[in-house]
């Protein structure tokens, strides 16, 4: 143990705090077939936002794994975790509220039946936070940010849609839970508004990992890890001209995103206002390249 | 020898727990012999003998209540897992009406209770969580973190004892689980039970607290033998 984790008189690891945390690093293993990874090293810092990107099958889920599993060398990857740099001390997951990782996959799910406002106001009595006499509003605030259909509070967990759970997982772990990093496996399949999600976490200086197949995402995070046959194949910042293409991208998401809030709204599609919207959308390409 | 006794909600996932427990086990150079207590129908011995190639047994309980099976068969049972020369013995109970605890005096009990069963599930149960030396929470994947959050209050409100949270699908927190079982103590004779189970209609029930069939009356049954009738 270094000195980042102090000990207490009876020589146990005194824990660390959610405060306390400023970085988590991955020390490279090895892949599906044991070749050793080309990366190394990742380093997460508070504030960042990050992709994993790769075919299915490449590893992205199993990499979140071992950062929520405080990797050591005891994973099939043989890859390592670090918090400060440090070996962290295996007691802050004993208990879910000392553990600065929450994790939102594909299958988490909420099972109580109770209504949203007394889970959120249990849940906030549990982690203290119940001082703060607007938590439950905030943490509904986040989650409605997210969603297209607003969640009524008075409704039971359980009448949540697929959108709606995992927009009010998010907004949980963030504000209630206070996780300092959260680890968010492929949410781009449930209806959650990503482009207002990353605008939203980039708010709270957290470290956020994406598993994820959206280019928008990966392309809106600070950096990303490709993926391949298990292992951790490179690390790519954005550059001047990804910059460009994203914003292009963005522009052909939200116009699939205006068509697809038109066949909500029960509209029928035309050539006439498909033709519309991409000529706008390729002529303000244009103006970007000039 | 260590005694582990492993109790919880059937489907709850002891066996999956157990299965990466010995795993560790194995590889850490330990003797490990497993027992598998059931009503009527179990795989696991046969399982755990394919997978891991250790001395494993099945004892089903038929009609008699598996846990008074249990009681009746353990003594034997400990000296088969002895001459066997193992060094930590697993019996995983059956788990059926989640009162009894059948837990010994002196060896390690392990109570496995699913997170997915809801947040209340640790006020419901009685001494089979009460008297385990350890709780081991599992699927904690499928939950969201707020609800393991209460589950975990609920249960340390119940019980005041070390929980241990894992995935076991995944092998997730096992090392902490095996480190317990490292701790617990050599397991000596006589053996006798934690507590009573909570109702007075059988000598165990009773407070009959002595291990083995020849100490009880009343439909009894040994470990390779029907059950049969003792006493008056």
């Amino acid at each position: 143990m270094s000195g980042i984790f102090p000990f207490s008189r009876n020589n146990e690891p005194s824990s660390l705090t959610l405060e306390d945390v400023h970085s988590v690093t991955l020390l490279g293993g090895h892949g599906k077939v044991g070749q050793k990874e080309t990366v190394t090293e990742v380093k997460f810092e508070m504030g960042n936002v990050v992709s994993i990107v790769g075919p299915t099958g490449s590893g992205k889920t199993a990499l979140i794994n071992d950062i929520e599993l405080f990797a050591n060398a005891n994973t099939p990857t043989g890859r390592r975790m670090l918090i400060n740099g440090a070996t962290p001390p295996e007691e802050l997951m004993d208990d879910p509220s000392k553990n600065p990782i929450a994790l939102i996959t594909q299958h988490t799910n909420f099972l109580s039946d109770l209504p949203v406002d007394v889970f959120l106001r249990m849940h906030a009595k549990i982690r203290r936070a119940h001082e703060h006499e607007t938590i439950v509003e905030e943490t509904l605030d986040f989650a409605n940010q997210l969603t297209g259909e607003p969640i009524i509070q008075e409704n039971s967990m359980t009448e949540l849609s697929g959108g709606q759970t995992r927009a009010l997982l998010i907004a949980d772990a963030v504000i209630i839970g206070n996780s300092p990093i959260l680890l968010l496996d492929e949410i781009e399949n449930a209806g959650i508004h990503r482009g207002r999600a990353l605008e939203l976490l980039r708010n709270y200086q957290k470290i956020f990992v994406f598993v994820t197949h959206d280019p928008r995402i990966a392309l809106l995070s600070d950096f990303r890890i490709v993926m391949s046959r298990g292992a951790m194949e490179k690390i790519i910042y954005p550059d001047e001209e990804e910059a460009i293409i994203i914003d292009r991208i963005g522009k052909l998401d939200d116009l699939m995103l205006r068509f697809r809030k038109r066949l909500w709204e029960g509209e029928r599609l035309s050539e006439k206002n498909l033709g519309g919207d991409l000529s706008a959308l390729l002529s303000s390409s244009k103006e970007t390249l000039s | 020898m260590k005694l582990i006794i492993c109790a919880g909600p059937p489907t709850c996932g002891k066996t999956t727990v157990l299965k990466q427990v010995t795993n560790k086990l194995l590889a850490q150079g330990r003797r490990v012999a497993y027992l598998k207590e059931d009503v009527q129908f179990a795989e696991e011995a046969t399982m755990f003998s394919e997978e891991f190639g250790i001395p494993s047994k099945a004892a089903y309980s038929g009609e008699i209540c598996p846990d008074h099976s249990h009681v009746l068969i353990l003594k034997e049972a400990v000296e088969w897992a002895e001459k066997n020369q193992a060094d930590i013995f697993i019996v995983e109970t059956a788990g059926l009406c989640l009162r009894c605890a059948p837990y010994v005096e002196g060896g390690f009990a392990i109570c496995v209770l699913e997170v997915t069963s809801g947040m209340n599930l640790p006020r419901k149960i009685g001494p089979m969580l009460t008297l385990a030396d350890i709780a081991v929470v599992t699927k904690i994947d499928l939950v969201s973190q707020a609800e393991r959050e209460v589950f975990r209050m609920n249960l340390t409100e119940v019980a005041p004892i070390p929980v241990i949270e894992t995935d076991a699908l995944h092998g997730i927190n096992i090392d902490r689980i095996v480190r317990e079982v490292e701790k617990s103590p050599e397991i000596k004779q006589p053996m006798v039970l934690r507590g009573n189970p909570p109702l007075a209609v059988c000598t165990i029930c009773a407070g009959k607290k002595e291990i083995g069939w020849e100490n009880h009356f009343g439909v009894v049954r040994t470990l390779e033998s029907d059950p049969f009738y003792q006493g008056e």
